[in-house]
């Protein structure tokens, strides 16, 4: 904390020194430097990954509004009584003590012109290099009746955190035999297995606290990811308490009124006692602000993930429109180290290698009954492509299930050892 | 087969002098038992080190006390604390080898049923009985059943490529050796590392994950991933 205060005030001073002559420092900076926004699985992971690998030759500076960076991955785990809160729950020491400059704030501004990015305190950052890793937005007027001021009335829960925890308490105060809804998100969304990991893991839930209460998913989706081992899964351990209305009755048509909890589908109203709304998302706001989005998304070049629109600036993660990849944490991980080798080397000329590829999402549908499905991607000159790829299939003994949680739980500590560095 | 006979009679004879019938295994049963840990594990007239070390000698053997292997710091402090490797330590160890050590690299979740723990420390028990039948060979690791073409598993590796490839290992395997689910890849023999990856690639191990990983690396890469994880500090 000590240590991210003195950065904090080290970089703030540097910072101001920028604003009042700007060129000079720009031009005449002894080192490159490279400034990252959003401290999720995508930033956390180019901050680091520059900063260790640069050894010191890379001036890396992120900003990130928490002091406690909660992950969306393992957040349904939370909700399902697997995992406390605190498990999820992250700082940016680690980083710290790895060299990068960590400065909580909001980024408010990016001028690609002046190469400089404004914080909302008022101070500017000037960059070589930019990378925006904000994560998501969600796309306004998407569910009617529900905007973000209803977020406390409806969460949406996926920017893990508070709202996680309002889901979480809203899901124990359910009344007996209550209902617990769903509004789906229309793809593409981040984490595709998400919300249906998350109706598995409110399932667990209610089954041993309130086993008479009922889930209704609304989903705009004909079909969803892993559909054959959530709906396997779903009746084994859940029958009888899930009802999802697709498309086809409706799904799509859907309205909600925060202030009366009603839920409307196909103009059908329901009294709901919870309404998990998840609306369509789009990139974080700050790259839409940095004038690299062309609709919802970032288009990006797949070799090493700077934007179609500027060479200079990178987007990682969810809010990069690449190609193949599904917008996961792993993803995101997998994006910022190719992004950080060619970001280093374009600034120090290290050795750049080949882009490759990876992500496998893992899902927990039950005590000890997890399952997974991945693939391998490569660069090619329109986009990042699949090469390869593999998914669990229905039927599988327990024991392979089992394996499959407790590789994910490996998963878990590994990736976030690799995106935070191990803290101090 | 030789081996087997020979540590099945050394054992035999083990088994009418110094242990009670009815708390010792069936050495037999432990040699099936030991295809859990030979993947990394290597015992017998040939036996090296390993991914684990060589276990020939290995009862009244220190732990973390071969030379030429590099143990984990864990293992290294129960050495030096006077952990000795015999027939109580050892079945405590299988049972559950990180509560037992709570740092240590062997990524195996232990033996929970007791007659297959002291099956296997009998079967073991008959590499130690007479050293001298068993001298120690070079570590030449040549390890798992394997038909990889020598000249693949000679190419030397460019650590530097492998450090960038190895950034796609560590978001499930941690650099720092810990395991929790998935195992350990640091510090392993660069021989024991192309063998491992180039039996994902050709499908002989069965993980789903591992071979799609796999099969995307060229035998360059695979060499380069096995200097770079070979070449990582303790």
């Amino acid at each position: 904390m000590t240590m991210n205060r003195r950065m904090f005030l080290g970089t703030t001073a540097a910072a101001s020194a920028v604003l009042s002559a700007p060129s000079v420092l720009a031009d005449g900076h002894a080192k490159p430097r490279v400034v990252v926004i959003g401290g999720g699985a995508g930033g956390a992971t180019a901050a680091r990954y520059i900063a260790k690998d640069s050894e010191g030759a890379i001036d890396v500076t992120l900003i990130e509004p928490s002091k406690a960076y909660y992950t969306c991955f393992f957040s349904n785990l939370y909700l399902g009584g697997f995992k406390d809160i605190e498990d999820i729950g992250h700082s940016y020491g680690g980083l710290a003590a790895t060299g990068v400059n960590v400065i909580h704030d909001w980024a408010v501004g990016v001028d690609r012109d002046t190469k400089t990015v404004t914080l909302a305190g008022g101070d500017t950052v000037a960059y070589d290099k930019l990378i925006l890793s904000p994560g998501i937005d969600f796309v306004e007027g998407a569910v009617e009746g529900w905007d973000i001021s209803a977020q406390n009335a409806m969460p949406h829960a996926f920017k893990a955190g508070s709202q996680t925890e309002l889901l979480k308490a809203q899901l124990m105060a359910m009344p007996e035999g209550g209902t617990f809804a769903m509004v789906a998100p229309p793809n593409p969304y981040r984490c595709p297995p998400g919300p249906y990991e998350r109706v598995s893991m409110v399932a667990h839930y209610l089954k041993a606290n309130n086993p008479t209460a009922k889930i209704l998913i609304a989903d705009p989706k004909p079909s969803f990811s892993k559909q054959g081992l959530f709906e396997e899964g779903w009746n084994t351990y859940y029958a009888g308490m899930i009802d999802r209305i697709g498309p086809d009755f409706g799904g799509a048509n859907v309205s909600v009124d925060p202030a009366a909890m009603t839920l409307s589908i196909d103009g059908e109203v329901t009294n709901v006692d919870v309404c998990n709304v998840i609306p369509a998302m789009k990139a974080g706001r700050i790259a839409e602000l940095a004038g690299v989005t062309d609709g919802n998304w970032a288009p990006v070049n797949a070799a090493d993930m700077s934007t179609k629109a500027d060479p200079d600036v990178y987007v990682l993660g969810d809010s990069a429109q690449q190609g193949d990849m599904p917008k996961s944490g792993f993803s995101a991980n997998s994006q910022a180290k190719v992004c950080a080798n060619a970001v280093r080397g374009a600034l120090t000329g290290s050795r750049v290698f080949p882009a490759k590829f990876a992500n496998t999402c893992w899902s927990l549908i039950a005590t000890d009954d997890g399952v997974k499905v991945g693939a391998t991607y490569e660069a090619t000159d329109e986009k990042i492509a699949k090469v390869d790829g593999f998914v669990s299939t229905t039927g599988e003994s327990a024991e392979i299930r089992k394996a499959t949680y407790e590789e994910s739980e490996g998963w878990y500590t590994g990736i976030t050892s690799d995106m935070f560095g191990n803290a101090v | 087969m030789r081996l087997a006979c020979l540590s099945l009679s050394v054992a035999a004879s083990v088994l009418c002098t110094t242990v009670a019938a009815d708390t010792f295994g069936d050495p037999v049963a432990g040699e099936v038992v030991f295809a859990n840990c030979k993947a990394c594990h290597k015992v017998g007239p040939e036996a090296g080190n390993g991914i684990g070390p060589h276990l020939n000698g290995l009862f009244g053997r220190a732990a973390a006390g071969l030379e030429g292997f590099r143990y984990s710091r864990s293992l290294q402090r129960a050495g030096s604390n006077g952990l000795e490797w015999h027939a109580d330590t050892l079945d405590a160890f299988l049972e559950d080898p990180r509560g037992y050590a709570s740092g240590t690299r062997m990524s195996f979740r232990g033996l929970k049923d007791q007659e297959e723990r002291l099956d296997v420390i009998a079967y073991l028990r008959g590499f130690s009985a007479d050293p001298a039948n068993f001298p120690e060979a070079d570590p030449t690791a040549t390890a798992t059943d394997h038909d990889i073409d020598p000249e693949i598993l000679a190419i030397e590796g460019d650590a530097e490529y492998g450090e960038y490839l190895s950034s796609e290992c560590t978001t499930c395997h941690r650099a720092d050796g810990g395991d929790d689910g998935i195992p350990s890849i640091v510090l392993w023999p660069e021989q024991d590392f192309k063998i491992a990856l180039q039996a994902y690639k050709n499908e002989q191990r069965s993980h789903p994950v591992m071979q799609m990983i796999a099969r995307r690396l060229n035998d360059e890469e695979i060499a380069a991933l096995a200097a770079y994880f070979g070449s990582l500090e303790n």
